[in-house]
């Protein structure tokens, strides 16, 4: 799960981590009040969206006035923000952080991640801050360094030391960086982070070690334990149709394409995705039904998938294991008679109960194609999408 | 002979009461499975499926002499589940929850270091030798036995796989499913070592998604060490970047990850690779003909 980073900002505070002031603005006048409240003599308008690449899409400006935090506010919000991180559609801006300025001598880069390889979490840093990790890795692989983190003693202050002596932070606010990297680490762990990246940590004139931005993402499979993280959580930025294929536990993700898909299990129901590509299609989304899914379920699926006015068709493929053939059978005609099919509709069945599902669909009234296989299948859907 | 599991294993279900437990229960007994005992802390002394539910884990292996375990417990619990699994001594522990959180599996990785217990999953299908031992949730049925290893991070695509080698009348040894999880308990190298030693598989199919780096140390590993030839086939090869395909661990982040580089380093690595998910069986029967193994390997 994302949250803003006004709210990730609110979080490292808690943990004793230096982040400028600020306060969060839904209104042009609450914008304005904000910066009367903080009273410095510069302060930075930010749209707050989750995503990244803000600042180049003009997200944040830097006002000198009153009136010019008023122009800024009022020319950001409601403006739909495009970034590399947003799709060509972009985010609208309902939010501002309005944060106080200040004077930044040197940007860095710190962040927690989990490495798979050995199955830890790592801090790693760079004396390049501002700039996308990715590119810096790519770039100037030897300019950043990692720590490796014991979970049983967590991060130790001799290693957030050696990541600041490494990425030259000025040797009289390494004891502040290390503050500021133990903080954070105890947030990434307390908060169940599975990523919490500052970009940049800036050095400023008065000798402040501070996070400029803060993107803190969460476990979700965490949140059940993390209720006030939760309660972060900004539906406006999530796709309505994944927010409804999350209530009925569906792991339900949108596309671009025009074949609705559903599936079982999340490999297969990226191999599907795959193989109608393969023949020419393009899928309109991932849906994985999961094991454990009712009869119920699978009719708000089908619901979801058809809510998307560019499927031109659907195509279920399920190898039932725990999930069994007839369940779905049952849901997709249910589903069909609720809100009518209008399109074309290739079925693929196999596994625990098979028959059954089969017997299910062949006796309904249902316009239903059925397959014999998945590429079978994906072939059908492709070709009678066209 | 197989890896892992065989008739003789003895298996306990953590979290036995539980109505997936129950389920799958009766399914592995069904199927032949030695299920000895279960555990489910405040119902010892009951008995579910004819088999006896124990309090703790030691108690259960005590009474019942089990080596192995499968976890059905709830997500929240289940990380302490497998510690307790390995606080045992259980040679092999078989977790099927999936959504643990991270951090839980990170810890648990690390208490794990020195241990005896192999975990297989989190967030895993089980595993299987075929008409000997079902320890998980797959459909029995479609396996057959022979001598093709399976192993593979995606439940549903192992269930794929297998069916289409017992279509074209090829049997298995084991398939092993590791799970989605970006921190898991086995990896690909820890099975295909296995397969590699022992006698009865002489091929393997190695089937992975985007994510991580798994599949290419895998790969890097069969050029340099397996003796047996292995195809693949990789999920997600049209999955957009920066999104998670249901699996905690499927996902194409900062650039890493993709399908394309797992498949080039895969065929570069000399695993031929099956362009899509329903001709794996096929693209093994290829390479079994090239290296005169198909006779061998067919069962019927």
């Amino acid at each position: 799960m994302n949250i803003h980073e006004y709210q990730g900002k609110e979080i490292l505070k808690s943990f004793g981590v230096s982040v400028p002031n600020g306060k969060v603005a839904f209104t042009v006048e609450e914008a304005v009040e904000a910066a009367k409240e903080l009273g410095t003599a510069v302060c930075v308008v930010k749209a707050q969206i989750h995503a990244g690449g803000r600042g180049k899409a003009g997200g944040v400006k830097v006002a000198k006035s009153l009136d010019e935090v008023r122009t800024y506010a009022s020319e950001i919000l409601g403006k739909t923000l495009v970034t590399h991180q947003t799709g060509p559609e972009g985010k609208e801006v309902k939010r501002l952080l309005i944060e106080e300025g200040c004077d930044i001598k040197k940007e860095y880069y710190v962040g927690l991640v989990l490495d798979r390889a050995t199955s830890r979490v790592v801090l790693m840093a760079s004396e390049e801050g501002g700039t996308e990790i990715e590119e810096v890795a790519e770039k100037t692989p030897e300019k950043i360094f990692k720590e490796e983190i014991d979970p049983v003693v967590g991060l130790q202050p001799f290693q957030a030391r050696r990541i600041a002596f490494n990425i030259n932070i000025p040797k009289e606010l390494v004891n502040k960086a290390v503050k500021f990297m133990m903080g954070l680490y105890q947030a990434y762990i307390e908060k169940d982070c599975s990523i919490a990246e500052i970009n940049p940590l800036v050095v400023t004139g008065d000798g402040d070690v501070m996070a400029l931005d803060a993107k803190l993402n969460f476990d979700s499979n965490a949140l059940y334990r993390q209720k006030d993280v939760l309660a972060y959580r900004d539906l406006e930025e999530e796709d309505p149709k994944e927010i409804e294929a999350s209530k009925y536990d569906l792991s339900y993700i949108s596309l671009d394409g025009n074949i609705g898909c559903m599936v079982n299990g999340a490999g297969l129901a990226m191999a599907t995705m795959d193989i109608v590509k393969h023949y020419g299609g393009d899928p309109a989304n991932f849906l994985d039904v999961g094991g454990g899914a009712t009869a119920e379920k699978v009719t708000e699926a089908f619901k979801i998938i058809l809510s998307d006015k560019n499927v031109k068709g659907i195509f279920v493929n399920i190898f039932g294991g725990i999930m069994k053939c007839d369940v779905i059978a049952t849901g997709v005609v249910e589903a069909a008679k609720q809100v009518g099919l209008s399109v074309p509709l290739v079925v693929r069945l196999e596994g625990t109960n098979v028959e059954i599902g089969k017997k299910i669909l062949a006796e309904s009234d249902i316009d239903i194609i059925a397959a014999d296989s998945m590429a079978d299948g994906a072939q059908k859907i492709v070709s009678l999408v066209g | 002979m197989s890896v892992f599991i065989n008739k003789d294993t003895k298996v306990i279900v953590q979290g036995i009461t539980g109505s997936t437990a129950l389920f799958h229960t009766k399914q592995m007994l069904d199927y032949g499975t030695q299920i000895v005992g279960g555990t489910t802390p405040g119902k010892g002394g009951m008995e579910v499926e004819g088999v006896p539910v124990f309090n703790t884990v030691k108690e259960a292996v005590a009474a019942t002499g089990a080596t192995a375990s499968v976890i059905y417990v709830p997500a929240p619990f289940a990380a302490d589940a497998i510690l307790e699994a390995v606080d045992a001594e259980l040679d092999l522990a078989i977790c099927i929850t999936e959504h643990i959180p991270v951090l839980d599996m990170v810890k648990v990785k690390r208490y794990m270091e020195g241990k005896k217990t192999r975990l297989v999953g989190p967030n895993c299908p089980g595993v299987i030798t075929a008409d000997e031992c079902k320890i998980g949730i797959m459909p029995g049925y479609i396996h057959t036995k022979g001598h093709v290893g399976v192993v593979s991070r995606s439940g549903t695509l192992t269930y794929e796989a297998v069916h289409q080698l017992t279509q074209a009348g090829i049997g298995q040894t084991t398939a092993v499913g590791i799970g989605g999880d970006p921190v898991n308990g086995t990896n690909f190298i820890d099975v295909l070592k296995a397969f590699n030693e022992d006698p009865e598989t002489y091929a393997v199919i190695m089937i992975g998604e985007i994510g991580g780096t798994a599949e290419e140390e895998a790969a890097e590993w069969v050029k340099a060490n397996m003796t047996k030839p292995v195809v693949g086939f990789i999920g997600g090869r049209t999955a957009p970047p920066g999104k998670r395909m249901g699996h905690a661990g499927a996902i194409i982040s900062g650039g890493k990850g993709t399908a394309d580089e797992k498949i080039r380093v895969m065929n570069e690595c000399g695993i031929a690779v099956a362009d899509t998910p329903s001709v794996m069986g096929e693209t093994l029967i290829k390479v079994l003909k090239e290296k005169g193994l198909y006779d061998k390997c067919k069962t019927h």
